[in-house]
């Protein structure tokens, strides 16, 4: 199978007051069509500045980067990027953020009529069909980050990038979602590259795991296959004694031989 | 163990002692009514007449130890004192009966004075609008544009309104537009300067959304800048107006022919000190007013 998503030899090398950073080195890494990879690691090693570097909000100082066999130059709507802190825009309802990513994509060439009509599907598609035509600040974080995952998918993107998404989200919410994401991934078969520290998440959604080394010039350390089968169902896999010893790998790379040094 | 113990005898002989009244032979009390105010309905009502109270005493109160004071600086000036609020009161009836009569130049009535101040504000104000906010966005846009332009800000800004006056005279050779330049140069500088900083401060997240959806400079422009700077704008323009309603009273004492401010002038040369005091509430209260509908409006844009 021909890799979707192509990384090869991409450095990040940052220029700081104190001289050049580098933030990451030696990425190699290729992502299959429809696949699920979570990117794993401590705070500080360079995980969301591999997901940018996808995303093209960065640029890698070197290396090559290539999306369906196209260079990745800059930021493009062909990757839906969904942000840690959802960020919507205040001044625009739930609808208005989706649609203004659905006009980009599909304005040229669609009628107003099935415009609106994508952007009500990727709303219904989160379970947000209620909150069409709330602002941000009238919704939760939960269903804030919805509407960000909303925004991302109605652009058919042909990766889906999530930076932390669920972070900042209490543990239930996050649960919720998590179950709610494996659906929508599921339905769309999307491709899917996803910065988390939270290990079980990592496990329970990915088909493949990166886990990175500590920063600063931070590589990927292993790569862990999770060859759980699918559906997955948390509470099943909570006595499946396959899952926890994948959680154990990660736990074991990422406190064993990969622990932070205090600061 | 306490140090008396009571029997059930002993008990018995308290009771029935003389010094206890037995209880009446009468059944149970009727039940009281429970009183208004200590109903949950009461108790909603006194807790609303106190918010009320505690909303409207202190400024009533205010107002009137203002006006005592008033009273006791006129009182105390004797004859060529200040008048006291009554006296201006009743001018300010006489005044305000016949607002817009128009007895040719420099006779006119008190509203046409008004509306010439308030027109000339809004013009001279609308002409800085229309430069500063565009140049505020393109400063708070362009690094480059805005290290050219701050020592000239810097330098401009702090100059007194009124010294601009006589350059307008000269440049422009007639009153009128010159005075509307005084408003325009002394009301710019809060418009730009709180324009770029908006701009300045439009969070990165939002210009990543812009960058990730790569959104055509008009539609990032409309749909995020713009919105995004609105609230600071707003405070730029509320600084902006007050501005220059403090400083068309003053223009218009020097240049004349209309306006409040002339108006004040007049009516020192005619000694008329009622008249001085009117004006000194009308400015006042105009100067609310606008505050207070810019606020209402800066609110509508509040989207925190």
């Amino acid at each position: 199978m021909h890799n979707y998503l192509h990384i090869e030899n991409a450095k990040m090398v940052f220029d700081t007051k104190k001289g050049k950073f580098t933030a990451l080195t030696d990425i190699n890494l290729n992502v299959k069509q429809g696949e699920f990879i979570a990117l794993i690691g401590h705070s500080g090693c360079g995980k969301s500045t591999l997901l940018n570097l996808v995303a093209g909000l960065t640029v890698a100082t070197e290396g090559i980067l290539l999306l369906s066999e196209k260079e990745i130059k800059g930021p493009g709507p062909e990757r839906g990027v969904v942000f840690q802190n959802h960020s919507l825009l205040p001044w625009l309802t739930c609808f208005g953020n989706v649609h203004l990513a659905v006009e980009r994509v599909f304005g040229a060439k669609e009628s107003k009529a099935k415009l609106k009509e994508r952007t009500q599907a990727a709303l219904d598609l989160v379970g947000l069909s209620h909150a069409t035509h709330k602002h941000p600040n009238e919704i939760s974080g939960g269903m804030k980050q919805r509407v960000g995952i909303a925004r991302a998918l109605a652009m058919e993107p042909k990766v889906l990038l999530l930076d932390e998404p669920f972070g900042a989200l209490d543990a239930l919410t996050r649960a919720g979602l998590q179950d709610e994401l494996m659906r929508i991934v599921k339905e769309t078969h999307a491709t899917t590259l996803m910065v988390t520290h939270d290990v079980d998440e990592a496990v329970l959604l990915s088909d493949r795991i990166v886990m990175m080394t500590n920063g600063p010039a931070a590589t990927i350390g292993e790569i862990l296959s999770v060859d759980l089968p699918r559906p997955r169902d948390r509470l099943a896999l909570a006595e499946n004694p396959a899952y926890h010893h994948l959680r154990g790998q990660v736990l074991e790379f990422l406190y064993q031989k990969n622990l932070k040094q205090a600061a | 163990m306490s140090a008396v113990t009571i029997n059930e005898s002993s008990l018995k002989d308290i009771m029935n002692s003389p010094e206890t009244t037995p209880l009446p032979a009468t059944a149970a009390p009727k039940p009281r009514p429970v009183p208004f105010l200590e109903t949950e309905r009461g108790q909603a009502y006194s807790e609303s007449v106190g918010k009320l109270f505690r909303a409207v005493v202190p400024p009533v109160l205010g107002i009137a130890l203002f006006v005592l004071l008033w009273q006791i600086v006129s009182a105390s000036g004797g004859d060529t004192g200040l008048p006291g609020p009554a006296k201006t009161w009743e001018a300010a009836k006489l005044l305000f009966a016949d607002p817009f009569y128009d007895n040719g130049p420099n006779d006119k009535g008190i509203g046409w004075n008004i509306l010439h101040s308030l027109y000339r504000v809004g013009a001279g104000f609308g002409l800085a609008a229309l430069v500063g906010i565009p140049l505020g966005f393109m400063i708070g846009r362009f690094q480059f544009l805005a290290g050219m332009m701050a020592p000239v800000i810097s330098l401009l800004r702090p100059v007194s309104p009124l010294a601009w006056l006589p350059i307008g005279l000269y440049v422009f050779k007639e009153t009128e537009p010159a005075s509307l330049w005084v408003i325009f140069i002394s009301s710019i500088w809060p418009i730009i300067l709180n324009t770029a900083a908006g701009v300045s401060r439009v969070p990165q997240d939002y210009l990543n959304v812009a960058r990730v959806l790569n959104l055509s400079e008009w539609k990032i422009f409309t749909r995020i800048l713009f919105p995004s700077v609105l609230p600071h704008m707003m405070t730029g323009i509320r600084l902006s107006i007050g501005v220059a309603w403090l400083v068309i009273v003053a223009a218009e004492m020097l240049t004349g022919g209309t306006g409040i401010g002339f108006w004040v002038w007049d009516e020192w040369n005619n000694l008329n000190v009622e008249h001085i005091l009117i004006a000194i509430f009308i400015v006042g209260i105009i100067g609310l007013l606008l505050e207070q509908m810019l606020m209402l409006i800066a609110n509508r844009f509040n989207y925190e």
